[in-house]
């Protein structure tokens, strides 16, 4: 685990220290297992022999007080860390934070910059030391959003709108990818996700906006949803004003103004050509 | 006619299920054959289909269990094979339409068909007669949960072969699961198969709950029971209060597939965190109904094979009534990814945590059970230490993956395989395998082959690490589960180190097979007439192995915890003597109406997945009209005669005298 952004750092030393906490009960229970095992066989006939001893009420207050203890300085951290790497929390800092929106659909992400208006999928670009909010929801089944290297994941689902926060810290190219199984093309629901400079940001903005094509509510969003996989990285110079919005809304007022969740039976079915379509 | 059902439903063009399925055809003939050459379908039929003897049906139980682990195992190889091979780009030789479907059954099958049946089954076995009764409160139930769980069984196996399984994950997350996202059969097999072996397993808790309550012997309070008897009671309180949510939720997605309701879907309403929620809210209590009575069975082994009482008896009761409630209020640790706020993550972290302390005395308790004993290194103990040593360390990772922090970059990664890998094949498997040989005697009245034992053990521990220690590293770098293919090509070593951990493991279940075959062939020599081959401390050991149908001729007196070894502790010890007179004893009789009502459930869950209305409709007659036939069939108990008692009672005590 090499982590390039502050939560993933935060994350990783936790893990560190909860399990250097419980390895002070874990080791010496190995130990004792196999210390008792070798002293107590059968054959060694000069080890103390007690059949009827059963109970000790020295040994019973150890045994509970002991783990006790352990857990409840885990407890304290986990009551701490839940609350100071709640992936709801926005992320202290000097610069403003950005908001991008993450939409897992099948098989792909699509990102929508709400500030910038312009969207991608299977890309990702975010400014070095910038708190981005990330909204994410799905346009689809469950999925997980991720990007390993920069910390917290957060489901995507339907209807839903959640968040995570996160920063990179580091300038560099990671993968980012859906964690939740979500069917025929999950292992390939991959995208690359770049940490820039600012200025390298802004180009990467402006070569977006090169693109010919728009993503709106609900007519491009009809299309980019169809199910195909390994889907290639795709520019879009327009977004309608609250895409995001929109989507989420669609969902709750039943098939909405849209009938594209309901397309998805046939879709899925002819899934196959499709992706063949997309690997070309 | 046949609804959906037609040839192209069978998956030709498939050579590894068709290579499968050819195996299965020619293997099952020939059993077939056999059982027809030797005349031996009128001796199964009343013997063991129709059998209500809790002991035949706890035999049945773990021989399915048995089957289906290889069955379940098949599908953990593949799955090995596929990630050693499907590095960098590389497809491997399983598309995702069929290595979807192979992570789905391995988990369906592994944890309903295999640990389950192997869990009930040692119940069935072991507590009537650990607490001193004749049969369980309900004998044609019992007969009755076999079948369901057997139809269910069916179900998932003839999914190999026609159509399909589903693509889901095991627990069939919506809206994945709904009709939108999955229109095959494939969920529609796992809703029946689930729905049948179920209800089954709901049958069970009711039958064994009220029979550890009702049926102890004279003088066997609640804190003189055995403490397998104690794990096997709060399992079955766990069952009662959990499955009934499992068929709720399973039966309410049914409906969403085949009425159009909106309770899981995406939109009109439906909620997928709710289904999420319900189905935690069974599976986590059911990760406890699998591992208490593992509890249970090291317990016992521990006590008897050190020859010293339990450290603690008390403490180990209540630590594990504690862990039953606490599996309760667990359920959200499946998914803090989900989003819910800090304050209700934390609740649910630190509960999880709490469940460590008991579980922890318990280990502890163990240990203390050992210090000062004179340990026997038979082969259940060799599983008890490899249980203590890996459950300690799987418990750790569960703690880890309890604080929220950490789940939050650990979730959906192999880092959760590997930690439930390792509690459930480091704790249940082990303690079903402890169980398998400590019990084994005591059905069959012969003892297993040590050295096959021992083998299958090393083998089991050794390939367990190697398969799963390379997971928790590889989670570290970013690796998922349920992965078809990967990109990272520098995975792919300790992929290979997993594969061939998994192949140490396959040399385990050989062992085990040899180990019951020359077991059998052996059994003259290694025949047990004392009914005591260890030196046992509970009752079971005091009767016959294998106990006459009625269990004891006269019903055991109890005044102590380990009363069986007490009596031996007697000046005079305990006598195996006849006694001079018998009594009638009043027993339950065989019954076809379990196994009919099961047949029709099977007919009746198969057209619904495929929509054969007529046969739906023939099926639940079925099922209702031999319900109505067993309801208002008086014949159903009957004595046997102080006679017929007394006389195999000296039968068996002629056999010990020439044995003396």
């Amino acid at each position: 685990m090499d982590p390039s952004g502050q939560i993933g750092q935060g994350l990783k030393s936790l893990i560190i220290t909860a399990f250097g906490l419980m390895l002070i009960v874990v080791i010496p229970v190995i130990v004792m297992t196999i210390l008792f095992a070798w002293k107590y066989r059968g054959t060694n006939l000069a080890a103390k022999y007690t059949p009827n001893w059963e109970h000790s009420n020295i040994i019973e207050v150890f045994v509970w007080a002991i783990p006790c203890v352990i857990i409840f300085f885990l407890a304290i951290l986990t009551w701490q860390t839940s609350h100071s790497f709640d992936p709801h929390k926005p992320i202290a800092s000097e610069d403003e934070t950005m908001t991008v929106d993450a939409i897992s659909l099948d098989w792909k992400w699509l990102f929508i910059y709400p500030d910038e208006g312009i969207a991608t999928v299977n890309e990702l670009a975010i400014p070095v030391d910038t708190p981005i909010h990330f909204r994410v929801t799905s346009g689809t089944v469950m999925n997980s959003f991720m990007i390993p290297n920069l910390g917290s994941q957060i489901y995507a689902m339907a209807g839903m709108d959640n968040d995570v926060y996160l920063e990179g810290n580091e300038v560099g190219t990671f993968r980012g990818r859906s964690t939740h199984y979500s069917g025929e093309g999950f292992s390939e629901m991959l995208f690359d996700a770049h940490v820039t400079s600012d200025a390298d940001f802004q180009a990467w903005v402006d070569k977006v906006k090169q693109s010919p094509k728009s993503m709106m509510f609900p007519a491009d969003y009809d299309q980019i949803a169809k199910p195909s996989i390994a889907n290639p990285v795709e520019y879009f110079s327009q977004v309608s004003p609250d895409f995001y919005g929109d989507l989420i809304k669609s969902y709750k007022a039943g098939h909405g103004g849209t009938d594209s969740h309901g397309e998805h039976n046939e879709a899925r079915e002819s899934s196959m050509p499709m992706s063949a379509q997309a690997a070309e | 006619m046949f609804g959906k059902l037609s040839l192209d439903s069978i998956p030709y063009h498939e050579p590894i299920i068709m290579v499968t399925a050819a195996v299965i055809g020619i293997v099952g003939a020939l059993v077939l054959g056999l059982i027809t050459y030797y005349r031996k379908w009128g001796y199964l039929w009343t013997e063991w289909v129709t059998s209500i003897d809790h002991k035949k049906i706890g035999v049945m139980y773990f021989l399915v269990a048995l089957v289906m682990l290889i069955r379940g195992f098949a599908d953990a190889i593949m799955m090995r094979s596929q990630q050693a091979i499907a590095a960098g780009g590389a497809e491997g030789f399983l598309p995702p339409h069929h290595y979807d479907q192979i992570f789905t059954a391995h988990g369906v099958i592994m944890i309903f068909f295999v640990a389950m049946p192997m869990v009930i089954g040692l119940m069935n076995l072991v507590v009537p007669l650990q607490i001193g009764a004749r049969d369980v409160a309900f004998p044609f139930m019992n007969n009755l949960s076999f079948w369901l769980f057997a139809a269910g069984m069916i179900l998932v196996n003839v999914s190999l072969v026609v159509g399909e399984f589903a693509k889901t994950g095991w627990l069939a997350y919506a809206p994945l699961s709904e009709l939108q996202y999955s229109p095959d059969v494939g969920v529609d097999y796992w809703i029946w198969a689930l729905q049948l072996s179920g209800i089954g397993t709901t049958l069970t808790g009711i039958n064994f709950f009220v029979t550890i309550l009702k049926m102890r012997t004279q003088g066997m309070t609640l804190f003189r029971m055995p403490i397998f008897t104690w794990t096997a009671l709060c399992t079955n309180v766990l069952i009662i209060l959990s499955f009934p949510i499992l068929t709720a939720t399973i039966a309410m997605l049914t409906l969403d597939r085949y009425l159009g309701m909106h309770f899981f879907t995406n939109d009109m309403g439906g909620s997928q965190m709710m289904y999420v929620n319900l189905i935690w809210a069974w599976g986590h209590p059911e990760v406890y109904i699998l591992i208490l009575p593992a509890f249970g069975v090291f317990s016992e082994v521990i006590a008897t094979f050190t020859k010293k009482r339990l450290f603690g008896y008390k403490t180990m009761v209540w630590a594990t009534a504690a862990i039953t409630v606490l599996s309760f209020i667990v359920w959200l640790h499946h998914f803090f990814t989900m989003g819910a706020g800090a304050n209700v993550n934390a609740f649910f972290g630190i509960m999880t945590m709490i469940i460590a302390i008991p579980t922890g005395v318990k280990i502890f308790n163990w240990l203390f059970t050992m210090y000062r004993g004179r340990i026997q290194f038979t082969t259940p103990v060799l599983w008890t230490i490899g249980f203590i040593i890996t459950f300690t360390l799987g418990g750790m990772t569960g703690v880890m993956l309890a604080v929220p922090g950490a789940n939050f970059v650990l979730h959906n990664s192999l880092f959760v395989i590997a930690h439930f890998h390792n509690v459930i094949i480091g704790g249940v498997v082990f303690g079903m395998m402890a169980g398998l040989s400590y019990w084994f005697p005591k059905a069959f009245g012969f003892t297993l082959s040590e050295k096959w034992g021992k083998r299958s053990f090393w083998c089991w521990l050794i390939g367990f690490y190697m398969a799963f220690m390379p997971l928790y590293a590889l989670s570290f770098f970013g690796a998922m589960r349920r992965m078809q293919s990967y990109e990272q090509s520098e995975w792919q070593p300790l992929m290979i180190v997993a594969w061939v951990g998994a192949v140490i493991i396959a040399a385990g279940i050989a062992c085990m097979v040899i180990q019951l075959i020359v077991s059998i062939r052996d059994r003259e020599k290694n025949r047990d007439l004392t009914g005591d081959p260890w030196d046992g401390r509970t009752l079971e050991w005091s009767t016959s192995s294998p106990p006459p149908n009625y269990n004891f001729a006269y019903l055991p007196k109890v005044d102590s915890i380990d009363s069986y070894w007490e009596m031996k502790q007697q000046p005079g010890g305990f006598k195996r003597e006849l006694a001079t007179k018998f009594e009638d004893v009043h027993m339950p009789k065989n019954t076809a109406e379990g196994p009919i009502m099961s047949l029709f459930s099977l007919f009746f869950g198969f057209a619904l997945i495929w929509h054969i209305w007529w046969l739906v409709g023939l099926g639940a007659i079925g099922m209702f009209v031999t319900f109505m036939f067993r309801i208002f069939n008086k014949d159903t108990d009957y004595h046997v005669s102080a006679a017929e008692v007394e006389e195999t009672e000296r039968e068996y005590h002629k056999r010990l005298e020439m044995q003396a």
